[in-house]
């Protein structure tokens, strides 16, 4: 173990930046997440009536967990953002663990310090207390956020403490997880894997009903943290499992590494085939093995994000008809007509922009194909730049509305079902998520027109993205010129489903991107390649 | 005579600096041409200027009778190029790269492909992450030698191989030549170029500072010479082309311009010769005076 607190000191300069990010966007949600319940919810009848519809609806169980107090602030709190804040301390320990343990080896960088004096159970050891470290600082200033709240000091360390433990049993399962694999990688994706696994496990349980298995719920570690009953019983006895947990995988990945050759996992590498597929014959043949398992990824998900939408659709038209303050934020961004479409106008806006992320990673990858030197043999073969610049892009343009697509589906199949019209929804909701793509094709288009013309610039698109979000989102309640908002394209969306259909603005959205990715193309024609 | 690559007066600048100061290079159809020259001479700016990657400021260049700049996809149909630095997309395999880039240039020779990969001892079936430097040089070497192609463009294709895989790619590329292939072959290893080439070019900081044959350029350099005479060398030291000499008592050391050689041997005759040995100079000598001269 000598050498742990030097390798601790290393780990906080590498992540000077990035776990300070994690630690106040943690710590900042819990904040506003309570300001704005106090505000949205005063004491009374509100309250009543989404206890009612948290604890009755599956969908809200299953992404939250039960509501188990509404009568205090803590229980609201504990609810609407203590699973979340687990799920997010976890994700946080396993990529920093990751990157500290399994990433390091494989870079052959762990090697080098493994050469001075360092002892064999010091990297792994350094990891570990970094990301417990993390974990406890995120505990600690939750509970001073909710003292000065004037919260009960039992329930704010009981609750701060079910996302510091999550984050600790977490931090266990990456630690040993990277034990498995010779690629980080492989880690990340097992650890995520888990992690994915005991939200969905508890999710089954917690949704599960009375006469169901809810006892699903105690296999998960996230569930662990529900079961600590924050602000609603305070049940410090159930953080004995995620310790005991901590413990064994731990002692586990130290035996495993005293075992191990340093480079090397326990599972052995799989080789891949010797022989190209077929299909990969052309630019379109290697641009789709990089990008499917993204594209795959993002319809997959945005399809969930869209049945866990349209599955509570009905259910929040009712709650934002019991919420005078919430029936006007909602319908200030969604515009007018019936107050579920006015809902799902919102969501699709969301949906919209959430969308948009895909369609611009899919068009940087050009630039990252670029800058990591592994487009200069492609464009050393018959490939034209044009045909190389178009197998990426494709993905953007087809694939986002691949992904919009699956969305509308989602929303549509769930809701139509709630409804009993599945048939009369979902091709509504399928056009309602199909008219976001005129200005997500914008977005791309920017994209592409920063990789072709300026492309040391292309990191600007996220800003870009980003603004684009604060004006069409924000803008409505923060009352910003309508001259401002315009400049987002998504402003210029119909609020659809609920206002009526017009081409006009489309189709100028159509034309914006038509030049844009024109000037994108002939760009990159132009110039010379980054070397 | 025909040539393969003539290149006249290439400028190419990266915002301040000059990359390529009027680079002036020819390379005959049929041969091995050694490029050669220290890292960041603007060796790898001009093949990529001649892959048609760079867009050139002024001068010309033509490559296989085509514009590398307009006519690229048809000019590339005809070549194959390795990288200096390799870089594998980490999710595919060693083999799928090979048979990616093989058939994107037109199809790949599978007999060649077989022998090439188990001359190079390389596995086709790891993924591109987990191969080092020098097997990811492997797989381009593989997948550019097993393409039926009129020239290959090589920058620096052995700089991660060890000596035993340098011999098989030695072996390689005479072989290429046998067939008729033109090689542009960038170093800065020269016992490689040395083997290797029919003529060289040599490149810095931006400009052709000798071209020539192997025995063209060796006029230009030094022979080394030891002897020991039958008496103390006289006169010798104040010969045309001598330099750096050092006597002791009837020992004697020294370096003589090779077109000198002649005067000085006659000298050392008269003084009567016991043992002499000499050595030729190597590429080694004659790059490392360009760059000495040059400071």
């Amino acid at each position: 173990m000598i050498g742990t607190w030097n390798l601790v000191r290393l780990a906080l300069r590498r992540d000077r930046i990035i776990l300070p990010v994690w630690i106040i966007a943690i710590v900042g949600i819990t904040l506003s997440t309570a300001t704005a319940l106090e505000e949205l919810y005063p004491v009374g009848q509100a309250r009543q009536q989404l206890s009612l519809t948290a604890n009755t609806n599956p969908a809200f169980l299953a992404m939250l967990g039960p509501l188990r107090d509404a009568h205090t602030l803590g229980g609201l709190l504990a609810w609407r953002w203590g699973l979340l804040a687990a799920l997010a301390a976890g994700v946080m320990s396993m990529l920093l663990v990751t990157r500290h343990t399994r990433a390091e080896e494989e870079a052959g960088r762990l090697e080098l310090i493994g050469s001075t004096v360092v002892g064999r159970h010091a990297p792994l050891a350094a990891a570990v207390l970094t990301a417990f470290g993390a974990n406890v600082l995120i505990g600690g200033l939750i509970v001073a956020l909710l003292l000065g709240k004037g919260l009960p000091a039992e329930g704010a360390i009981a609750f701060a403490s079910s996302i510091t433990v999550t984050g600790w049993a977490f931090t266990a399962v990456s630690a040993f997880t990277a034990q498995l694999s010779e690629n980080s990688r492989t880690a990340n994706s097992m650890a995520g894997a888990v992690v994915a696994g005991t939200y969905l496990v508890r999710a089954a349980g917690d949704s599960a009903g009375d006469s169901g298995p809810t006892w699903l719920t105690w296999l998960s570690p996230l569930g662990w943290a529900e079961q600590v009953h924050a602000f609603a019983g305070d049940r410090y006895w159930v953080f004995a499992l995620p310790l005991a947990l901590v413990v064994v995988l731990l002692t586990t990945s130290a035996v495993i590494v005293t075992k191990r050759d340093v480079g090397l996992g326990l599972l052995p590498t799989r080789l891949g085939s010797a022989r190209g597929a077929p299909s990969l014959r052309s630019p379109f043949g290697l641009a789709w093995r990089l990008q499917r398992g993204s594209l795959i990824g993002w319809t997959a998900g945005l399809f969930l994000l869209g049945v866990v939408y349209g599955s509570i659709a009905q259910a929040v038209g009712d709650m934002v008809n019991d919420n005078p303050l919430m029936k006007k934020v909602i319908s200030a961004i969604g515009g007018s007509g019936g107050l579920i479409d006015i809902y799902l106008a919102t969501i699709f806006g969301m949906i919209g922009m959430i969308s948009s992320i895909y369609l611009v990673q899919a068009t940087l990858r050009l630039r990252s194909e670029e800058t990591s030197f592994r487009a200069e043999p492609l464009l050393a073969t018959p490939v034209s730049r044009p045909a190389w610049v178009a197998s990426h892009f494709l993905f953007a343009i087809v694939g986002g509305a691949l992904v919009l697509g699956a969305a509308g589906l989602g929303v549509g199949l769930t809701h139509g079902l709630r409804e009993g019209d599945v048939g009369g929804i979902l091709p509504r909701m399928l056009g309602a998520a199909l008219a976001q793509l005129p200005a997500a094709w914008v977005v791309a288009g920017i994209a592409l027109v920063l990789f072709g013309l300026f492309p040391q610039l292309t990191g600007v698109t996220w800003g870009v993205l980003g603004a684009c979000l604060v004006l069409t989102m924000f803008g409505p309640v923060m009352k910003l010129p309508q001259l401002l908002m315009d400049l987002s394209p998504f402003t210029h969306l119909p609020k659809l489903p609920g206002a009526t259909w017009t081409a006009e603005p489309l189709l100028w959205l159509v034309g914006a991107a038509l030049v844009l990715v024109a000037a994108g193309f002939a760009g990159f024609r132009r110039r010379d390649l980054t070397t | 005579m025909t040539y393969a690559i003539s290149v006249s007066d290439l400028v190419k600048t990266f915002g301040p600096t000059r990359a390529l100061d009027g680079l002036d290079l020819t390379v005959r159809t049929g041969e091995v041409h050694g490029f050669l020259g220290p890292n960041g001479a603007g060796k790898s700016t001009t093949i990529r200027v001649l892959l048609g990657l760079l867009r050139a400021d002024s001068g010309t260049a033509r490559l296989l009778d085509g514009d590398p700049w307009r006519d690229t996809a048809a000019l590339h149909r005809r070549l194959a190029y390795v990288p200096g630095d390799v870089n594998l997309w980490p999710n595919l395999t060693g083999g799928e790269v090979i048979d990616l880039l093989g058939r994107l240039r037109g199809g790949l020779n599978e007999k060649r492909r077989a022998d090439l990969l188990e001359r190079f001892e390389l596995d086709p079936r790891k993924k591109g992450r987990t191969y080092s430097k020098g097997n990811r040089q492997k797989v381009a070497v593989v997948a550019a030698l097993s393409s039926d192609v009129e020239l290959l463009v090589l920058d620096e294709p052995t700089s991660g191989l060890d000596p035993l895989m340098e011999a098989v790619f030695q072996e390689c590329i005479n072989e290429e030549r046998e067939r008729g292939r033109t090689v542009l072959l960038s170093s800065h290893i020269l016992a490689e170029v040395e083997a290797l080439c029919d003529r060289v070019s040599i490149i810095r900081t931006g400009k052709i500072v000798e071209t020539g044959t192997m025995a063209e350029l060796r006029h230009l350099t030094r022979t080394s010479i030891a002897a020991e005479l039958a008496s103390p060398p006289n006169g010798i030291a104040n010969l045309p082309g001598v330099h750096d000499l050092k006597a002791e008592g009837n020992r004697v050391r020294f370096e003589v311009d090779s077109d000198k050689l002649d005067a000085v041997l006659k000298q050392l005759v008269d003084s009567g010769v016991r043992t002499l040995t000499s050595q030729p100079p190597t590429l080694e000598e004659l790059f490392l005076r360009h760059y000495e001269d040059a400071k």
